[in-house]
């Protein structure tokens, strides 16, 4: 479908944890080992200049695949493919080299991430001067007064500490420290949440200016159904380490297919206050240590069966580039049932 | 307006933080009522004084944080001017109150039913396995399944949507009169979150009692509440019923906020920004305190500041709507 190279592909990308008990107490209890999935072979890919958002619940390993794509986690399945390289198959620090400075990484916390002894100009020059990028201090302060402007805020900035900026101002610093390596491609992992909702609006509007400016790609890491509605082009749903649903974002909210999604989907506050019909949201995330067998969205799903219990859904695709793992929607019974639950809802009301 | 029975009543309440060098006030003129059975919602940005003003009302400020104006009435009573020990009786017992953090207002060295029935023998004359029977009951209406084994549980046994449930089963113990919610479910994800806030509106007719949500989100404000007051800098900018705060904001501050908040299914290049952030307290600007990022300003907002002014069924601390009446006095 797509004729151009994508600018991030995930196969079959995989990251499981050791969390098994020490040695001893496994040898006292008669404990096996455990290994947490925390990434289970998920696909994607992330055409150039476009926003892929991945979206699920805590715990749910999105935070997980942001760092394997960054490579600050080795994958211990499948591989992430950069622009045509396999970041797996390069180990050592030469050849990675090359590619770190295409990619950066925005994180949650704008108060965490800024060292607070370093005065913005060094924070935002280091990864100038770490990917060899120039080594001239004039060309280093031209560039760093172009990122701080870039980001909006005044070249005169750079001479200040964190601590003299408020949380949007330092999460301003953050992207303008990401693109100072001229990245391609930005990771951004909750880039608003820790903001009140009238600086993210700006960090939003900011986002998508410099995508359009600098032809940027971001793979966006949120909870927040309403920011991800804004800001993509095309999303992933995760549960418990699997990617139920991937696609073209719209088509997505406008018509969700798996269970689950339809359920975030419903779950979001409505503040145009419609009234509309839900479908009842019941249970939580369980442990991803321990998940339930088969499909694992399968204890709170209101449509699981008996396969749904034992058998774990393959990738049914649909028509519009719709990718969904969930045995319902594969055996075309989904809608129907979908129908009939509205119906006794109503009915009951 | 309403036949109801206001249950509080903040009037003019004033909270200020004396420091070296001066006091720092961080709430300023604020007056509202809650009513029987309603959820006043209030709402702001981070530093708006909305967490300020709950704690002030149950009498929980950090020292040396102190009410340096202004009243609050519960049911007829004036609470600000209590001893810290009568205070104390009302906490837990006509006023309960939920926190964000489930995992912090809970003890993690007692078991969530020796919270719960120490908290009902406090306040009622019951004996321990009458008042264990009530906290049985008390989990099984906030939804915790199998309440029976689940009470001699400890609170990390618990996931956190199913805390925040134990600590709304701690505020209900003695049918309080009212509840303060301060940003109950901040601390959970989506598909939780809507469970918890139909569980607050479902407790809240059942048993009539006043909720006050304090939160920044304005999409729980939609879901639950009757009425809403926007807060900044201290003050309230805009208060009335949900509806006409959403969809027919007075003051430009609830506006912007309105239109920076991105919504499903609206298809915008680029959300409403509101330049610049919320001044700290130590710098309010003269005036209206929103003056430096009003798109609407004029002369009159940058040296007066203006109080609340009725407009239709909400109220806005606006000048655009000057030639409406003044609520302050109308309020009394």
């Amino acid at each position: 479908m797509q004729v151009e190279k994508p600018i991030f592909e995930a196969v079959d990308l995989s990251k499981s944890f050791d969390v098994s008990a020490p040695l001893l107490r496994r040898i006292i209890h008669r404990e096996g080992r455990a290994t947490l999935h925390a990434v289970d072979a998920i696909n994607f890919r992330i055409p150039r200049g476009k926003t892929f958002s991945l979206v699920g619940e805590s715990g749910c390993g999105k935070s997980t695949v942001a760092r394997l794509v960054v490579g600050l986690y080795q994958p211990t399945g499948g591989k992430g493919v950069f622009d045509g390289h396999d970041m797996a198959g390069k180990r050592s620090r030469k050849e990675m080299a090359g590619l770190r400075r295409r990619f950066q990484m925005i994180f949650q916390d704008p108060f965490a991430s800024l060292n607070p002894r370093w005065r913005v100009h060094d924070i935002i020059a280091e990864p100038i001067r770490a990917h060899g990028i120039s080594d001239d201090e004039r060309d280093i302060t031209r560039r760093v007064a172009l990122n701080l402007e870039r980001v909006k805020l005044s070249a005169r900035d750079g001479e200040k500490f964190p601590h003299e900026f408020s949380g949007g101002q330092r999460q301003r610093i953050s992207i303008a420290r990401a693109l100072a390596s001229e990245p391609e491609f930005l990771v951004c992992d909750e880039p608003t949440s820790a903001l009140d909702v009238s600086v993210q609006a700006q960090i939003l509007n900011l986002m998508k200016d410099l995508q359009r400016e600098l032809g940027l790609s971001y793979l966006f890491i949120s909870h927040d159904l309403a920011v991800v509605y804004h800001i993509s082009d095309y999303l992933g749903v995760m549960y418990l380490g699997r990617l139920v649903e991937v696609g073209p974002a719209r088509e997505i909210f406008k018509n969700p297919q798996h269970p689950y999604t339809r359920m975030l989907l419903d779950a979001i506050p409505d503040l145009e206050m419609t009234g509309r019909k839900r479908i009842p949201v019941g249970g939580e995330v369980p442990s991803p240590i321990s998940p339930p067998s088969g499909c694992h969205f399968h204890p709170r799903c209101p449509f699981a069966n008996a396969r749904c219990k034992s058998e774990t859904p393959g990738v049914t695709s649909l028509p519009g580039e719709i990718d969904v793992r969930c045995h319902a929607v594969e055996e075309g019974r989904l809608a129907a049932e979908v129908e009939k639950l509205k119906m006794q809802q109503s009915s009951a009301a | 307006m309403s036949t109801k029975k206001p249950v509080l009543e903040v009037r003019n309440l004033r909270v200020e933080f004396p420091n070296r060098r001066g006091n720092l006030v961080a709430v300023d003129d604020v007056s509202f009522t809650v009513n029987e059975g309603e959820v006043l919602g209030v709402v702001g940005e981070s530093g708006a004084g909305k967490s300020m003003t709950g704690s002030a009302i149950i009498g929980l400020l950090e020292p040396p944080g102190r009410i340096a104006g202004g009243e609050v009435w519960l049911d007829g009573e004036r609470i600000d001017n209590l001893s810290q020990e009568a205070m104390r009786k009302i906490r837990g017992k006509r006023i309960g109150m939920v926190f964000q953090d489930p995992l912090t207002s809970l003890n993690p060295l007692y078991t969530v039913g020796w919270q719960l029935i120490e908290t009902i023998l406090t306040h009622q004359d019951l004996t321990e396995a009458q008042a264990r029977k009530h906290a049985i009951d008390l989990l099984g209406e906030v939804g915790i399944p199998s309440p029976e084994k689940r009470i001699d549980q400890y609170p990390h046994q618990f996931s956190g949507g199913m805390r925040q449930r134990v600590v709304i089963a701690l505020a209900l113990c003695v049918n309080p009169r009212m509840i303060i919610a301060d940003e109950p479910t901040t601390a959970l994800d989506v598909s939780i979150q809507a469970q918890i806030i139909k569980l607050l509106k479902r407790l809240c007719d059942e048993h009539g009692a006043a909720i006050m949500l304090v939160t920044h989100d304005m999409g729980v404000i939609a879901e639950t509440a009757d009425r809403v007051a926007v807060m900044y800098a201290g003050r309230i900018a805009e208060i009335g019923p949900v509806q006409d705060v959403i969809k027919k904001a007075k003051h430009p501050y609830t506006e912007g906020l309105m239109g920076s908040i991105p919504v499903v299914g609206h298809d915008l290049e680029r959300l409403t920004q509101i330049e610049g952030s919320m001044p700290r307290l130590t710098e309010i600007p003269r005036g209206c305190a929103f003056n430096p990022r009003c798109p609407q300003v004029f002369d009159r907002c940058r040296v007066e500041r203006p109080n609340l002014i009725d407009v239709d069924r909400s109220s806005a601390a606006c000048w655009l709507h000057a030639n409406g009446t003044s609520k302050t006095e109308a309020a009394q």
